[in-house]
């Protein structure tokens, strides 16, 4: 075990000293939080415009849907023609016009006219509708007589709470929260296998192009070489995403001091404050903090550590696989559609059957498929799973690891034999033979 | 015990392809032992077998009397033929590495390698990456690092392709003193004069099978022909020729000298030893060269595949 710390070691200093590693690993967070900036920064720039309009409403009863808020300012003009009113609004470069032509309530809806110099936008265009949506069926309503106060006191909320046999709560927010849960956990992985795995895939090709793969294994056995490998390159990989985060949680700690007015006061704050003091939503956020309450937490926390290594570990063992079987880069790529299919798939049945029923056939046996339990057992824990499920399927998960390392290191040694000739997946088969 | 290292009945198929067939051999202890053999005669895949890089299919191989395992790979130092260095990896700090995969503790192996970088002069490159180094000072270090941890057992497969003459030289000169230190070492090559130079004892590998093996000085004994070659002076050299050729088997003989004389390969087979030819040729004429003739390692080589190919 001695030489597996070697290899570790090696593997890890080479990565970390690599140029293009460390400058990946610096300049990273400075460009996502930059981006992150500049998209604060457009979003500010575009909510500055005030816009103004100009609101024409011959039928007098209309305009009063329209309020001037900080966004835009409502011109309500009168006792003017439809011409004067364009010519008026073109002089003082009004955003456009709204025209409402002089016609009984029923039949007004399909004479209303928008002017402006460049075609308004569209959610302009869509909120100014459903303005006066309302405010003619409002209007409607009370020419047939209805008391509206009766109509607003009849609008109902239904939010159908869910409970177990067992006793336990929950609801489609919680259902929710769960299947993000999942999915995120499902993308993490996604994304650290994709980047990784390439890496560990490209240090075992590295070995055969400089030739030294002969010295190395009549010194070691290939399959402590290629653990260390992807035990070295993935300590590699940790401490590049923990320096992203606290690289990114400091620039983003001194952005916030630096431009602390933009980030603070932007408009997306306001909406969320807004919601936030509104009766209904105080409900709902009382309701996703009392989901959270009922979500297996610590089961959560153990099962995505053990099923994001061993998940990461078997797909890096593929990688492994691929580069004991190739020359050079550009060979991979056969190899490589058939180890994403796997992955992509386990996502779609993740999110897909988990809505439908999260201990249906269907994700119940993909929570086994060792290629597809990390993300699919992982969506399907949030809804309770038993334990002895979790645990049968990470034993299914680390065999097929070990059995997929034994695989590469069986292809490593005959593969170091073959010099200069692509594999075709019969070769391979062969190999193992050998 | 004198024999460090031995294959029994090795074999070794790939697919369809028999690489080895029932290859024994015995590599006597502190002997420089040559493998030879035309290009995929299965001299790789043996080497490879004995550095456990591959499994024998049947077959087994002993080193100091004991079934290989694992743990000898650190009495075995290995060049392969086909070679190289972490190419971005300081020279240092991938000697080390290297050293301590075969086993060396990190202090031991840096002051072996101090004490080797010294003898070549090559202590200044200690921090330089190998990609910075030519090829062939690159091989300097994998020699280095291949005789390091002093195994007891040195297996060479084409040392000196890479290397110019100055630097096979002192190669060379490594090898006869690693010998003289006690180790064993096999020796994989193409080039005869090195085998001539180097080997006591050869195995000449053909189509996977061993077809020759001993001491390079018994096999030669074996060879040769009982031919020597002549080079005389007479006045009559036509009527002298005419003498010989009824009384021996000849041919003409090929060779640098500063006279005109007439130069003959006279081969006795079983009739008389070199003294009688001697006695003879003096009767006859001025003797200016006199030389057995015996089979270089490459004529060895050639004809021993030759006879096995017909």
């Amino acid at each position: 075990m001695n030489h597996l710390r070697l290899i570790i070691k090696r593997e890890y200093l080479t990565k970390v000293r690599n140029k293009s590693f460390i400058l990946m690993t610096f300049l990273t967070p400075f460009i996502m939080i930059g981006l992150f900036l500049f998209v604060g920064y457009l979003s500010s720039v575009n909510n500055d415009t005030v816009r103004t309009i100009y609101v024409l409403d011959e039928t007098r009863y209309v305009s009063e849907a329209f309020k001037t808020n900080d966004y835009t300012i409502y011109n309500h003009l009168s006792e003017i023609d439809l011409e004067t009113a364009k010519t008026l609004a073109n002089q003082e470069n009004a955003y456009g016009l709204l025209h409402i032509p002089n016609m009984p309530i029923e039949s007004v809806s399909g004479l209303i006219k928008f002017y402006s110099e460049e075609s308004a936008s569209l959610s302009l265009i869509s909120s100014l509708e459903s303005k006066i949506e309302s405010k003619l069926s409002e209007l409607k309503l009370q020419s047939e007589g209805v008391n509206l106060a009766l109509i607003e006191a009849s609008k109902m909320v239904v939010n159908i709470n869910q409970e177990s046999f067992e006793g336990v709560k929950t609801s489609k927010v919680g259902s929710i929260m769960k299947l993000i849960f999942g999915g995120a956990a499902g993308y993490l992985l996604f994304m650290f296998i994709i980047i990784y795995g390439n890496m560990i895939m490209r240090s075992v090709i590295e070995e055969k192009t400089s030739r030294i793969i002969e010295v190395i294994i009549s010194s070691v056995k290939p399959i402590q070489l290629m653990l260390g490998k992807i035990i070295g390159t993935s300590l590699a990989g940790i401490t590049q995403v923990v320096t992203w985060i606290v690289l990114g949680a400091i620039l983003l700690f001194a952005a916030s001091a630096i431009f602390g007015v933009d980030l603070s006061q932007s408009s997306q704050q306001d909406m969320v404050n807004e919601a936030l003091s509104s009766p209904e939503s105080t409900d709902k956020i009382q309701m996703i903090i009392n989901e959270f309450n009922t979500l297996p937490i610590g089961n959560l926390i153990v099962a995505f550590i053990l099923f994001f290594i061993g998940g990461y570990l078997l797909y890096s063992s593929l990688y492994a696989a691929i580069g004991a079987a190739v020359d050079n880069e550009t060979d991979t790529q056969q190899f490589m559609i058939p180890i994403l299919i796997p992955l992509i798939l386990a996502i779609y049945v993740g999110v897909f059957t988990l809505i439908e029923d999260p201990h249906g056939t269907v994700s119940t046996v993909f929570s086994y498929i060792p290629f597809t339990s990390p993300v699919v057992m992982l969506m399907r824990i949030p809804f309770g799973v038993p334990l002895w499920q979790q645990i049968t399927s990470l034993i299914i998960l680390i065999l097929t690891f070990m059995f997929i390392l034994w695989f590469a290191a069986k292809i490593y040694r005959v593969g170091i034999l073959m010099y200069g000739k692509k594999p075709t997946y019969k070769e391979l088969f062969k190999w193992l033979k050998y | 015990m004198n024999t460090l290292l031995e294959t029994k009945d090795v074999s070794k198929y790939f697919g369809e392809f028999q690489a080895l067939n029932a290859v024994s051999i015995q590599v006597p202890k502190h002997s420089i032992f040559g493998l030879l053999g035309p290009n995929g005669a299965g001299k790789t895949t043996l080497i490879r077998i004995i550095n456990q890089i591959t499994m024998p299919d049947t077959g087994s191989v002993l080193l100091d009397g004991e079934a290989l395992q694992p743990h000898h790979v650190q009495y075995i130092g290995y060049l392969p033929e086909e070679r190289g260095l972490y190419k971005s990896m300081k020279v240092g700090e991938q000697a080390l590495y290297l050293a301590q995969l075969k086993g060396l503790s990190y202090s031991e192996a840096k002051k072996r390698l101090k004490y080797w970088f010294d003898k070549l002069e090559i202590g200044h490159w200690w921090d330089k990456k190998i990609e910075e180094l030519s090829k062939g000072m690159a091989q300097k270090i994998q020699f280095v690092v291949t005789v390091l941890h002093q195994p007891k057992l040195l297996i060479f497969d084409e040392p000196f392709s890479g290397f110019d003459p100055i630097n096979a030289n002192l190669i060379k000169d490594e090898i006869l003193q690693l010998r003289a230190e006690g180790a064993t070492v096999i020796f994989s090559t193409h080039r005869m004069e090195s085998v001539e130079e180097l080997c006591d004892h050869i195995a000449l590998i053909h189509e996977s099978k061993k077809i020759l093996d001993g001491k390079l000085n018994d096999i030669k004994r074996d060879y040769k022909t009982n031919s020597f070659e002549v080079g005389l002076l007479s006045d009559n050299m036509e009527a002298l020729q005419q003498t010989i050729e009824e009384k021996f088997k000849v041919s003409p003989a090929n060779f640098k000298s500063l006279h005109d004389d007439l130069k003959l390969n006279i081969s006795l087979g079983s009739q008389g030893t070199s003294n009688d030819l001697l006695g003879f040729l003096t009767s006859q004429a001025q003797v200016l060269h006199f030389k057995e003739l015996i089979p270089s390692a490459s004529d060895i080589f050639i004809q021993t595949i030759q006879n096995s190919n017909s």
